[in-house]
């Protein structure tokens, strides 16, 4: 196996070099292992299949496919499995379920009226607040974050959510200008939609839906924007995106700044 | 191999050394966290992964370690008889073989009190189905994500009346009784550290010329992992 001796760091597509599990991945005691890598004498190792990704002496394998992973930082949409003395346990579809604790919510909660603030079955949206190997912490205390209240979920792999959002959010935009919904992605692969009217978010579910089955697709914007045409919506190409600092690889999920609930 | 004994050609006009035409691909079943299927001949097997996820019963669970949990089966209409369908001694040895073989590779350290589940189906058996399998549950538990040291390849290797051969079918496995009959060798293979990960013996055969096998299964494993590899290149390329 050819060794590569330096890879632009995961972006556009001549770049992106895939790795098998124990395939060496770079030469040198410079190098550092990171995610997904492993030393081995003098080599660095590939522990997962995914892209390469060669950042100075930093090395990393990002997954492709398989069964989504919480980093911290993370948005995440999840169900109230169950409630504790001191929070509730979110599923969210991982290897562990996460803990919320009273603490962690925007306000105060007596320990008899958790039930109240947040039932079994309940969906919310949380952030990654710290994750372990027994199970991740999340919080609820930002804005954008909270209960579920109306709309629908849909779930896609996680692995595609970079390109629902988009380069710095412009996909999501570009939905949300033409029809209208809001749309908010975890990256565990939910995806809530909330609009006026039952059409509007039927039109965005397609719209989410088509992205998913086209994902590999060079050209991915116009081909969305000749789909919202033919769904009956005039769609606008994103004139200059707002710097959201996020790119595709780690990006956050964009929500609709909402009016605080409580 | 020069053949002294009764069998000098192979039925399908296949070198001694030589592996049937193999195809592999990941990605065939879109609900799994990852999945494969791999074929060899007329041989063919269908893997899938799901997990890592929470392991139920609880008294299961490893507080240090995830785990790693196989099923194998054949499908009802594999072979020319039907086979019932359901676990059967055969099914949970080679369940269970397999899933030592890959744990050797696997690491699921990082998700405790979690289960990996890899399922084996052989929908068309024309003997080598647990290589196939095991060929198969790599490719899907790399295609999932799982963090493993390396890859596994996997041979059956072998020796008929006195020749020794490599990737025997189900004739040269189970129908030739002539002279010696048939020995039945298969060999499971790490890719980068080269170490045998899973060997059975089926049959008789001398030190020399076992061996002599192991070598032969060595350079077909890495025919096989060529495949696995260019598998998992090609769909993530696409």
């Amino acid at each position: 196996m050819a060794t590569p001796k330096s890879v632009p760091v995961g972006s556009g597509k001549e770049g992106r070099q895939i790795v098998v599990p124990g395939e060496t991945i770079a030469t040198g005691n410079e190098f550092l292992p990171g995610d997904g890598a492993y030393r081995d004498g003098a080599d660095v190792v590939a522990e997962r299949y995914g892209v390469l990704s060669i950042d100075a002496k930093h090395v990393r394998v990002i997954p492709v496919s398989g069964a989504y992973y919480p980093r911290r930082g993370n948005t995440i949409i999840g169900t109230i499995v169950d409630i504790t003395f001191n929070g509730w346990l979110i599923d969210f579809g991982g290897a562990q379920n996460s803990f919320l604790p009273v603490s962690e919510v925007p306000r105060y909660i007596n320990r008899d009226e958790m039930k109240e603030y947040l039932d079994f079955g309940e969906t919310v949206v949380v952030k990654v607040w710290d994750v372990k190997s027994r199970g991740i912490d999340v919080s609820m205390k930002m804005r954008g974050f909270g209960k579920i209240d109306g709309g629908m979920i849909i779930s896609v792999s996680a692995n595609k959510v970079p390109r629902i959002i988009g380069k710095e959010g412009s996909m999501v935009k570009m939905i949300k200008d033409a029809t209208g919904c809001s749309i908010t992605v975890g990256q565990n692969g939910k995806v809530w939609i909330s609009g006026k009217s039952i059409e509007n978010e039927v039109a965005t579910r397609k719209i989410v839906e088509f992205i998913v089955d086209n994902s590999i697709a060079h050209g991915l914007t116009e081909k969305v924007e000749k789909f919202m045409k033919e769904l009956g919506l005039k769609a606008n190409a994103p004139v200059e995106v707002v710097a959201e600092n996020t790119d595709a690889e780690t990006a956050e999920a964009v929500k609709e700044p909402k009016e605080d609930k409580e | 191999m020069v053949a002294k004994g009764i069998y000098t050609k192979r039925d399908d006009g296949r070198k001694f050394t030589e592996v049937r035409p193999m195809k592999a691909k990941v990605g065939i079943v879109p609900s799994a966290d990852g999945s494969a299927t791999f074929e060899t001949g007329k041989t063919k097997a269908i893997a899938v992964v799901r997990g890592p996820r929470t392991l139920h019963p609880q008294h299961l669970q490893n507080a240090q370690t995830g785990i790693l949990r196989v099923n194998y089966g054949m499908m009802p209409f594999s072979v020319e008889d039907r086979i019932r369908p359901g676990p059967n001694r055969r099914s949970e040895e080679i369940s269970k073989v397999t899933e030592w073989a890959l744990s050797s590779v696997v690491d699921l350290s990082g998700f405790p009190n979690t289960v990996v589940d890899v399922f084996v189906q052989i929908p068309q058996a024309d003997a080598g189905t647990r290589v196939a399998g095991i060929n198969a549950a790599a490719l899907a538990l790399a295609h999932a994500g799982i963090p493993m040291k390396e890859m596994v390849s996997a041979i059956g290797v072998g020796k008929i009346d006195k020749t020794l051969v490599v990737d025997l079918d189900k004739y040269e496995d189970s129908l030739f009784h002539d002279g010696e009959g048939s020995t039945d060798i298969p060999v499971v293979m790490t890719s980068r550290t080269k170490e045998i990960a899973l060997l059975q013996l089926d049959g008789k055969i001398s030190v020399d010329e076992f061996k002599q096998t192991i070598e032969m299964a060595k350079v077909a494993c890495d025919d096989i992992l060529k495949v696995q590899m260019d598998a998992l290149k090609g769909v993530a390329n696409e």
